[in-house]
């Protein structure tokens, strides 16, 4: 296959990526085989970059961006360490909670029937009268439908049932909506977007978008989607939430950040998720 | 030799007082091509902790963005910006420090943080708290870390 990460330096030269992609390319992912999970959920990790999207012509999953041997741990789930949590999200979602007497089960059935869910989130709720992430719309179901009490944003049971919807979402591009009701929570996640905050002065594209595929200190970068969120981070042994990596990276530029669950974050998750309209989603990724 | 010794403890002397001699952020005479023409501190640079500074996490990071076969030691360059390889023979010590204290000024834009400023940010935190500040901002570096720092750059000859 040819490397995705270094064609869009030879496209603007106007050569054939695979002639000069040996040449140019000093450690790029190629990945040996594309990603195809337990041997049948086709993975897209890269594809044309959706029309509203100018900064890039192609979009590419960070699964693209990690070494082979991280890249191996998402081709089968009894690999991937992220799965004990979906596992973990499996017996939550049948358990009765809350005043109501109910569980999940009690009005999906299985969690399969959320499939393709995941792929539409954040999404506008009507009655709610507010673009809603998938964390928020399961604590809508707690308190509105179980009588059960809201999780904590980035709780560990939260992220859990978050990667649960994803993993049976998986395969499924991701097409999240950004015009009606959405449309001013995008426009002001993608302000966020090319904001350059902090001392260090720095915006998400400076990385993302302007840096992807450069080294930083001894981080490859990506494009910096959420396809695959949550994402099992080996580096700290556990899942984590979107909003939990945002932080992150908003307090690198030495800036005051946002909390999880807050207006802005989920504002910015929303600009950032249609970014990667197209790709598959992944989750529960295995990321370093 | 006996010279040089002679300027080290004249600078040593210097470093003492650096705060009464320093150059304000907000005072720093930028030339229009984005060069500053004299020290920050009023001092001499020391190269041997310029060296440092440059490849200390929380202090320059410079590496973090920028390889230096010179420092091969120090592990992870990274390669944001160009390899500071011979960087001395491209530019004098005066664009240098201005480079260092604020790279805008002379690459308009560019995503190198300034580091010799104090204002003006978006949403700054306390360091890499991801908290709002509860004191005034102090610059990146110091106007002797500033010295420092270019007086290593200025070893980078092709
Ligand atoms: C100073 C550089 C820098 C800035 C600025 C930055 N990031 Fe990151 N980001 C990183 C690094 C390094 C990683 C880890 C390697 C990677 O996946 O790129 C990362 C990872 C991510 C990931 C995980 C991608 C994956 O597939 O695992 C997301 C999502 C992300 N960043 C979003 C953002 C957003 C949104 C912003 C702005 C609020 C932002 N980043 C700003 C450096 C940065
Ligand atoms: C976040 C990335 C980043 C960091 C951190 C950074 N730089 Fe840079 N630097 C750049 C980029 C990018 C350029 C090229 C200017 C441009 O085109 O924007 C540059 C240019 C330079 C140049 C001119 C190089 C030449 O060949 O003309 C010097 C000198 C320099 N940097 C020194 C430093 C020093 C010293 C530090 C730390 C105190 C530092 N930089 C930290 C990104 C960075």
């Amino acid at each position: 296959m040819t490397k995705q990460v270094t064609s869009k330096v030879l496209i603007a030269l106007g050569f054939a990526a695979s002639t000069l992609a040996i040449a140019t390319s000093a450690h790029a992912t190629d990945p040996t085989e594309p990603l195809v999970v337990n041997g049948e959920i086709e993975i897209v990790t890269h594809t044309a970059a959706p029309a509203h999207l100018e900064g890039l012509k192609t979009i590419q999953s960070g699964w693209e961006f990690r070494t082979p041997e991280t890249q191996d741990l998402q081709r089968d789930d009894f690999d991937n360490p992220g799965m004990i949590g979906v596992d973990n999200a499996r017996e939550a979602w049948n358990t009765v909670e809350g005043t109501a007497e109910k569980s999940c089960a009690s009005c999906h059935e299985a969690p399969e029937s959320l499939a393709g869910v995941r792929a539409v989130y954040p999404k506008w709720n009507d009655k709610a009268e507010e673009v809603r992430t998938l964390e928020m719309q399961i604590n809508g179901c707690r308190t509105e439908n179980m009588g059960a009490e809201a999780l904590d944003y980035t709780d560990n049971k939260m992220t859990e049932m978050v990667a649960l919807l994803s993993a049976v979402s998986r395969g499924m591009p991701v097409n999240v909506a950004i015009d009606g009701p959405a449309q001013a929570m995008w426009e002001k996640g993608k302000e966020m977007y090319y904001t350059r905050t902090g001392q260090l002065e720095l915006s998400c594209a400076n990385c993302h978008e302007d840096n992807y595929d450069n080294l930083i200190r001894a981080d490859h970068l990506s494009q910096g989607m959420i396809n695959g969120f949550p994402a099992y981070r080996l580096g700290d042994a556990k899942l984590i939430a979107v909003h939990t990596r945002f932080k992150g990276c908003v307090r690198d530029t030495r800036a005051e950040t946002y909390k999880p669950g807050s207006p802005e974050f989920v504002a910015l998750e929303l600009y950032v998720a249609s970014r990667g309209n197209g790709l598959s989603v992944e989750g529960p990724s295995v990321r370093n | 030799m006996k010279l040089s010794f002679a300027l080290a403890a004249v600078a040593a002397c210097y470093a003492g007082v650096a705060f009464a001699e320093d150059v304000a952020p907000a005072d720093v005479q930028y030339t229009d091509e984005g060069a500053i023409a004299a020290s920050l501190s009023g001092a001499a640079g020391d190269a041997a902790n310029g060296k440092k500074v440059m490849s200390t996490k929380s202090k320059g990071n410079c590496v973090a963005c920028h390889a230096i076969s010179a420092m091969a030691d120090v592990p992870f360059h990274g390669e944001v910006g160009p390899t500071l390889d011979g960087v001395a023979t491209r530019w004098d010590e005066a664009h240098l420090r201005g480079i260092v204290a604020n790279a805008k000024k002379t690459y308009e834009g560019t995503i190198m943080p300034a580091f010799y400023k104090n204002d003006g940010y978006i949403r700054p935190g306390d360091a890499y708290t991801g908290k709002a500040p509860t004191e005034a901002l102090t610059p990146l570096l110091t106007a002797q870390e500033v010295e420092d720092v270019v007086a290593y750059l200025m070893t980078l000859k092709d």
